[in-house]
């Protein structure tokens, strides 16, 4: 729809509507604005209650959240069982196959409780797992992919990382197939009943803006601490993507398919898993690729609540601020982290050839290859790891610490450019950031709601207003104001300084391809590695505190920005820019005129989601000491205290809905304007 | 070959309305909508009011330009979609009040379907997707396989069985998805638009091939398209259909030669009626007796007037009309050719 003439003739007829409709709500913004800053400066006196709200006028939802939830532990029942026999059922199923999986990768079979424990059976040799994932990857995406995939667990081992990471690994093991599993199967439901699609969209967006740690600690309290808890955080985190995908997935299987399906005479269940999902099955592969990486990235939040494993180190190296062990840990979460990412990818993208080779009648062995050398190499590692413990268990004498190489680096830096880095930090902090900050905090609540509903219904109409309102509303009224307004001034410089890197990058490689190529590559490595492992050099670098949140915020949440301009920058018609060429434009003048305007909503796009990332990231930023809602939601979980951390976490989703409300409103609007609505 | 007259499916009176109350309206306006009626209730018709009969052992087109509602009348037929009224009568069973099981068992054993644009499985082999039909109906592997293999070697793709649908050019698939329909032998066969989606030459090779395989076959055959000159080729009758509504249905001669209206004259047009026209129908009475310079030779009734023409066009005689049995029906004159060849 974005031919020239359609662009031209809306760009002149906008100007002649634009005389009155603009002059209207310019009416209204002044005097709201003025109404806004005249109560603002004058009207602490008269009004306190509007600029922070009393604790006898704030609603009790906290206490209110933390009874139902000792209710449901304590009391609910379904009649037969009650609420607890519940969820040790779930724990009971889940527990099950995970003490397998921990069984064959790290603990070997046991005997016996505690420290009498004997080991009966080993766990399969470290060389069997490496040759066996790097089969996998030869299976799925050739010889190359085999080698990195083999170089990524052999880092494991060289590094000392390596029962650590197989814990990490068995957790990960039970959690995706468990995600997978349930997120097709409310795909599925969705797909199939409409009405559940609909109950279904509102808590798919409610649980992928609500932070973990808020929904950690009701889990905490129903699960207890351990690697179950652990295991049912992650797949709850992994499950929404999963399930958008799995409903996306299937609603594109083409109609005929369908039609198909029915000549054939298939009955409900043969549709599904006959035709439907097996059909759908290259758009589902890349919902088990987020499954996977989210449930990495949860790696190390999940061992707050008991996962062990990899997280735990990190974790443990944080809060000491044992730099080095950190890094250690966290390399490895990346090297897992990428294996496993390329690994689904390739199988994912795997291109169906027959086989060319008559291998279809021969023996089972011959049938499959994979699996039978799969099973010699687990024996025969075995049963030579029972005579040279090199090969049952990485030899400790080979590993290679890096450690005190990170701390010594560190040091070093500290130590010469001690002065030049805090310079930098303590300008920013002190001319832009605490500025920034107090003005936020000094803002009325009430006027603020009332602005927010005004935007929402300029963009979009009185509904829009309405949920803006009402959220903002919600968040001052349960006492959250405060601290939403630090969790605000944080992401908003974060974002601010993350378009100012990333919009730039991007105008100057979007149109070159081998340089875009590049960072192409740069930013999905940034996107494959856990968020945890940002934290690390800044803290490393900036200590605690915003600042030091900040940039590992930025660092996180740059990729969306640099993705999308690049894509809104190339995807403006070219008839369009040559228009512009022809017209005698400069280039600059091209880019300026023609194709950052064109590309506006692209890049709304691309700041709506740097906008989550952020404020993803934020929670987790918690644990370098910013004091905003992400702190209060982690508090929260170190005192085990439901009602606090899903008030908290609520309201970091309610500041992540009014954000993304308004944006899309606002793109849909521009492109509207731009004539290019499809 | 001439089909017996037996019908083997029957529309009477199918309507299909889309919008919100649509059999409602229908019903309220005494089972029938005109345009001004439609747009009133904001309905769209996509089937009107449709009559055919589609006899045992011919091939049915059913012909019209998008949006013509012919791939929906398609879909009525074998009920994907569910028509808002009218009856659908299969070897006299009306499929509109048939339950869902007894649909099942209808689709599994008696219909086959090809698509427009193959719909094969992606994760099949072409042996799996030929073999797919008999597999939901849960014949077992060996007895499938075979049945499969006999079908991929009748469309000739032997040597391809292990081969996925993504290595096979757009010909080789729709092959494919011939032999899947005709894997549970049915006794009707609807084809939506098979060659649509494919080059011109390979277009005309698989048309060729239709007809090669309907030869041996003889299925009762429902074909969609919205070429008329595939139409013309392949049809034993056309039905050319026109915003829901099925303008005109008729042998290709009758179109031909009486189109009903301008919509119909339009597409008749351009075709060279003496490729369409058969012998049969110029042909006269034999004269009582013989003519004086006698015979010229004989020809056969079914033939196109534009393959006698060489041998007749420079002739004197009278030929002789001989039908499928070899028994003398009629006469051929030289200028009732003539006059058949000069219409454009």
């Amino acid at each position: 729809m974005s031919s020239p003439d359609t662009y031209l003739s809306s760009a002149q007829k906008t100007p002649r509507r634009k005389g009155w409709t603009f002059t209207a709500w310019h009416g209204i913004w002044l005097v709201a604005l003025l109404a806004f800053s005249l109560f603002w400066i004058y009207g602490k006196p008269l009004a306190r209650w509007a600029f922070s709200v009393p604790r006898d006028m704030q609603i009790p939802f906290r206490r209110w959240i933390s009874s139902f939830m000792k209710w449901l532990v304590e009391e609910a029942s379904f009649g037969v069982f009650t609420f607890t026999e519940f969820t040790r059922f779930i724990a009971a199923v889940i527990e099950f196959p995970y003490k397998i999986a921990l069984s064959l990768l790290s603990t070997g079979f046991l005997q016996g409780q505690g420290s009498d424990a004997v080991q009966i059976l080993p766990p399969i040799s470290w060389i069997a797992v490496i040759a066996i994932f790097a089969m996998i990857g030869y299976f799925a995406g050739g010889r190359r992919l085999a080698v990195l995939v083999g170089a990524c667990f052999g880092f494991l081992a060289l590094f000392g990382q390596w029962n650590n990471a197989m814990v990490t690994l068995a957790s990960i093991l039970i959690a995706v197939p468990l995600g997978i599993a349930g997120g097709l199967m409310a795909g599925i439901a969705g797909y199939r009943w409409k009405w559940f699609a609909l109950v279904l969209q509102p808590i798919l967006d409610l649980m992928q803006t609500v932070p973990v740690f808020a929904y950690l600690v009701p889990i905490l309290f129903l699960f207890g601490f351990g690697p179950t808890a652990a295991v049912v955080a992650t797949i709850i985190y992994a499950l929404p993507p999963m399930t958008r995908i799995a409903m996306l997935a299937l609603r594109q299987v083409p109609d005929e398919i369908h039609d198909l399906g029915r000549m054939v005479g298939c009955t409900r269940a043969q549709m599904t898993w006959r035709v439907l999902v097996p059909s759908a099955m290259q758009g589902l592969m890349v919902g088990v690729n987020q499954v996977i990486m989210l449930a990495l990235n949860m790696v190390i939040i999940a061992s707050m609540i008991g996962a062990g494993g990899l997280g735990y180190e990190v974790l443990t190296a944080l809060r000491r601020l044992d730099i080095g062990r950190g890094i250690e840990a966290g390399l490895a979460i990346v090297a897992l982290a990428i294996a496993l990412d390329r690994l689904s990818q390739a199988l994912a993208t795997r291109s169906r050839a027959h086989r060319q080779e008559e291998g279809g009648e021969g023996s089972l062995v011959k049938r499959n290859p994979y699996t039978a050398a799969s099973i010699a190499l687990v024996l025969a590692t075995g049963v030579i790891g029972l005579l040279i413990p090199g090969v049952q268990t990485y030899p400790e004498a080979l590993q290679v610490s890096t450690g005190t190489f990170w701390s010594e680096v560190v040091k070093w830096i500290n130590i010469n450019f001690f002065d030049e880095l805090e310079a930098v930090k303590n300008a920013l902090l002190l001319n832009v950031m605490i500025p920034f900050k107090r003005f936020l905090l000094g803002l009325p609540w009430l006027g603020v709601t009332v602005l927010l509903g005004l935007l929402g219904t300029a963009l979009g109409g009185w509904r829009l207003g309405l949920l803006v309102s009402v959220l903002a509303f919600l968040i001052a009224i349960t006492g959250q104001w405060p601290k939403a307004m630090v969790t605000v001034y944080l992401c908003g410089i974060s974002v601010v300084l993350a378009c100012l890197i990333g919009v730039p990058i991007a105008v100057l490689t979007a149109e070159r391809a081998r340089l875009w190529r590049w960072v192409e590559v740069v930013i999905d490595t940034l996107q494959t590695l856990p968020s945890f492992v940002y934290l690390m050099p800044a803290v490393m670098l900036f200590r605690v505190g915003d600042f030091t949140a900040t940039i590992a915020v930025v660092a996180y949440a740059v990729a969306p920005a640099i993705r999308y301009t690049a894509h809104g920058l190339r995807q403006v018609d070219p008839h369009l820019v040559e228009a512009g060429t022809a017209a005698g434009c400069t280039p600059f003048q091209l880019l300026t005129k023609i194709k950052l305007k064109l590309a506006l909503p692209e890049i709304m796009l691309g700041l709506n989601q740097t906008i989550m990332l952020a404020l993803s990231m934020l929670v987790i930023t918690a644990l370098v000491g910013t004091r905003d809602l992400g702190q209060e939601v982690y508090i929260a979980l170190t005192k085990a205290d439901t009602g606090r951390g899903i008030v908290a976490g609520l309201s970091v989703a309610f500041i992540a809905i009014i954000a993304d409300r308004l944006i899309s409103a606002g793109a849909e609007r521009v492109r509207t304007r731009l004539g290019l609505k499809r | 070959m001439a089909p017996s007259p037996t019908p083997k499916l029957q529309c009477r009176s199918v309507w299909k309305l889309f919008g919100t109350g649509a059999s409602g309206a229908l019903k309220a306006a005494g089972g029938s909508l005109d345009d001004e009626g439609l747009e009133r209730q904001q309905l769209v018709g996509a089937v009107r009011d449709v009559n055919l009969e589609v006899l045992e052992g011919e091939i049915f087109v059913i012909m019209g330009l998008s949006g013509s509602g012919k791939s929906t009348l398609v879909r009525c037929l074998s009920r994907l979609i569910e028509p808002t009224s009218g009856e659908i009568l299969f070897n006299g069973e009306n499929l509109l009040n048939a339950s869902e099981a007894r649909m099942i068992e209808i689709r599994r054993h008696q219909m086959g379907m090809v698509f427009q644009h193959f719909a094969l499985l992606p994760h099949l082999t072409v042996l799996g997707n030929v073999a797919f039909p008999l597999e939901i109906q849960g014949v077992d592997r060996s007895t499938r396989e075979t049945r499969a293999r006999k079908m991929i070697e009748l469309v000739g793709l032997e040597g391809r069985e292990e081969f996925f649908p993504n290595e096979l050019s757009g010909g080789q698939q729709q092959r494919v998805g011939i032999a899947r329909s005709l894997s549970v032998e049915p006794e009707i066969w609807f084809l939506d638009e098979p060659f649509s989606a494919l080059d011109p030459l390979i277009r005309r090779e698989m048309q060729d091939e239709f007809i090669r395989l309907q030869n041996v076959l003889k299925k009762t055959i429902v074909f969609i398209t919205h070429d008329f000159d595939e139409a013309i080729r392949l049809a034993d009758r056309i039905a050319i259909m026109k915003d829901g509504k099925v303008v005109q249905t008729g042998t290709p001669e009758e179109l031909v030669l009486n189109p009903a209206d301008e919509y119909v004259a339009e597409f008749t047009h351009n075709v060279t009626k003496a490729k369409v026209v058969k012998v049969r129908t110029i042909m006269k009475p034999l004269p009582e007796k013989t003519p004086r310079q006698g015979y010229g030779g004989t020809v056969r009734a079914s033939e196109a007037v534009a393959d006698v023409a060489p041998l007749i066009e420079n002739a004197k005689k009278l030929f002789r009309v001989l039908d499928d049995e070899g028994e003398i029906v009629g006469c051929l004159a030289r200028d009732d050719v003539v006059a058949i060849m000069m219409q454009a």
